[in-house]
């Protein structure tokens, strides 16, 4: 609990930083538009105003600050128009709207979790195979840790587009590409994981005379829970950036990525930050979660003291 | 006909997996190259099985390309992979993690004066590493126009956390032991940052800069996607998919695979070079 003043004073310099430079951020576009509202803004014309800088406008119009925080479209929102963005579209609106965020938030959610859990299943299946198998860990694992090297992500458009050739649509191809995202951090962790017991106590169940099945359950397996975590943690936030980038090429219709397309090309910030806000808290949620399942579960282990 | 394919493919895998699964059991296998061998034989039995399936079943290009027309392209197209390798790499990425890199540095220093501060941006900063910070790439793109500078920054932001959370928690990662001896040699603050902090702190500095590089790449590419100039990785990769130019698209990734790899290394380089003493570089 020591930490909840520092935190919160990190996060209020952030805020700060943020309301303070939506003044000179807008203050253009402000003084464009008050001055097309009929008052007075020195320089008094959009000419002269460009070779001013904005702090430099904004000491010279102090009364148009104000305005700044106020502004329709503009190019830095303040927190409150993000803020009530945010509350109109997730709480005001019906859920089945297509303005509503919980409702955009659910297509690129759903596309998360089934391909994290397909992605999962898979990475966990393969880091058994590897640590079982030594011409597949010989062959497979170098390239399992190269890819953590590359841009997968750059796949993205191509897959969706080659699903669709072949007929697949829908939350299919966002799902597979959240799935590639979240299956090789699994299968790096589950595999250090997996060999993470040593010798004494492989030992030990050999002198229980204990079966290779018994020393994966009763051992291999509970000790890997521990990184098994640190890789889902890591895999779901992969997940969700996987899905909403998988939204972007395509032209999606719904999902966080459309809402922030849609924001961008009809040049309302204010959707795309409250988009942008949105999934940010729905990634902090997941990992959240996943942080409060590992805690319940390595307690009950008695991995940690409680 | 496909009978003859399957039948064809499964014999590749097969072969392949045949020698390596001797060469992986046999007596050799803690040789140096058996170990590059065996994965590189398993890439070109991969590579095998798709090329003579994608020839055996004529799948559409459009669909999924042969390797070797991949190869192909990679090789004709040379100077356009280029100058989209320079624009996005280049400018793009690297510039942004220059200067991620060095802001994150300079706060970690900075908030490393006060414990009240480390204690706040710890939590704070592995938040905002999790968050899906593509997404301000629009944002940047409208601020910043489309050329790199947009790039550049959200590459920025994106690695600034990774760093940032990993030089903090690495210029903590000193004993109150150490800390005293320097305190008895009459060391003040710089002398102790430069001579016990930093040093004892690169392993974490490096294991946040490793990270990063991937997170640039990534940043880089996909910004580009939100508007960019007729020219990068990301720019060709989405028009070359309209185009249903698969064979581009693919040559694109395969440099974005390598570019990816080497500044990987040559981190990991950089790292085996400065943090000789720790001991999971010792030989």
């Amino acid at each position: 609990m020591k930490s909840v003043l520092p935190v919160l004073t990190v996060v209020g310099v952030i805020m700060l930083v943020w309301v303070v430079s939506v003044v000179p951020m807008n203050m253009h576009l402000t003084a464009d538009q008050a001055q097309r509202d009929g008052l007075a803004v020195t320089p008094d014309t959009p000419a002269a105003r460009q070779n001013v800088s904005s702090v430099a406008l904004a000491l010279k119009n102090t009364h148009l600050i104000g305005a700044t925080y106020g502004l329709e479209r503009p190019r830095l929102p303040s927190p409150h128009q993000v803020g009530a963005e945010l509350w109109d579209t997730v709480f005001d609106k019906k859920i089945t709207s297509r303005r509503s965020l919980v409702y955009h938030g659910w297509v690129t959610l759903s596309a998360t979790l089934l391909g994290f859990a397909i992605g999962t299943g898979l990475g966990i299946l393969l880091a058994v195979g590897i640590v079982y198998n030594k011409a597949m860990d010989m062959s497979v694992m170098p390239w399992a840790i190269a890819s953590q090297t590359i841009p997968i992500l750059a796949l993205a458009p191509m897959i969706i587009v080659m699903l669709g050739a072949i007929g697949v649509q829908g939350i299919l191809p966002k799902a597979i590409i959240s799935a590639y995202l979240s299956f090789f951090p699994v299968v790096v962790g589950m595999v250090k994981g997996l060999r993470s017991p040593d010798g004494m106590q492989l030992d030990l169940l050999r002198t229980y005379n204990a079966s290779g099945a018994q020393g994966f359950w009763k051992l291999r397996l509970p000790a890997s829970v521990p990184y098994l975590f640190a890789s889902l943690k890591i895999g779901i936030s992969a997940s969700l950036v996987g899905a909403i980038v998988a939204e972007l090429p395509t032209g999606a219709r719904a999902g966080f990525g459309a809402r922030m397309l849609v924001g961008d090309q009809y040049g309302q910030p204010i959707v795309t930050w409250a988009a942008l806000f949105a999934a940010a808290i729905t990634a902090a949620a997941l990992v959240g979660l996943f942080s409060l399942l590992e805690r319940l579960t390595l307690r009950r282990m008695g991995m940690v003291q409680a | 006909m496909i009978w003859l394919a399957i039948i064809g493919a499964l014999l590749i895998w097969a072969v392949g997996w045949f020698i390596n699964a001797q060469l992986a059991n046999s007596a050799l296998s803690a040789r140096r190259w058996v170990q590059v061998l065996v994965p590189v034989l398993f890439g070109v039995t991969i590579l095998l099985m798709w090329e003579w399936l994608v020839r055996m079943l004529e799948v559409n290009a459009v669909i999924l390309p042969p390797p070797s027309a991949i190869a192909v392209r990679l090789a004709n197209e040379f100077p356009r992979l280029w100058v989209d390798f320079e624009q996005t790499i280049i400018k793009g990425a690297m510039t942004g993690y220059v200067i991620g890199a060095c802001a994150a540095f300079a706060v970690a220093i900075l908030a490393d004066r006060s414990p009240f501060l480390t204690r706040g941006i710890l939590p704070v900063g592995g938040f905002m590493a999790a968050l899906p910070i593509v997404g301000t790439a629009p944002i940047f793109v409208k601020w910043l126009g489309s050329d790199w500078q947009s790039k550049a920054a959200v590459v920025g932001v994106m690695v600034f956390f990774p760093i940032l959370v990993n030089t903090v928690a690495g210029l903590r990662d000193t004993t109150s032991m150490q800390r005293d001896l320097m305190r008895t040699y009459g060391a003040g603050y710089w002398v102790s940052l430069f001579k016990l902090r930093l040093p004892a702190a690169m392993p974490f500095i490096f294991n946040g800069l490793k990270v990063a590089t991937t997170l640039a790449l990534i940043g880089a590419i996909v910004a580009e996607f939100f508007g960019s100039p007729t020219v990068g990785m990301g720019f060709r990769i989405s028009t070359s998919v309209g185009q249903l130019a698969l064979d581009m698209v693919w040559a694109e990734i395969v440099i974005a695979a390598i570019a990816g790899s080497t500044f990987y290394g040559l981190m990991a380089w950089i790292e085996a070079r400065v943090t000789f003493w720790h001991p999971s570089q010792r030989k």
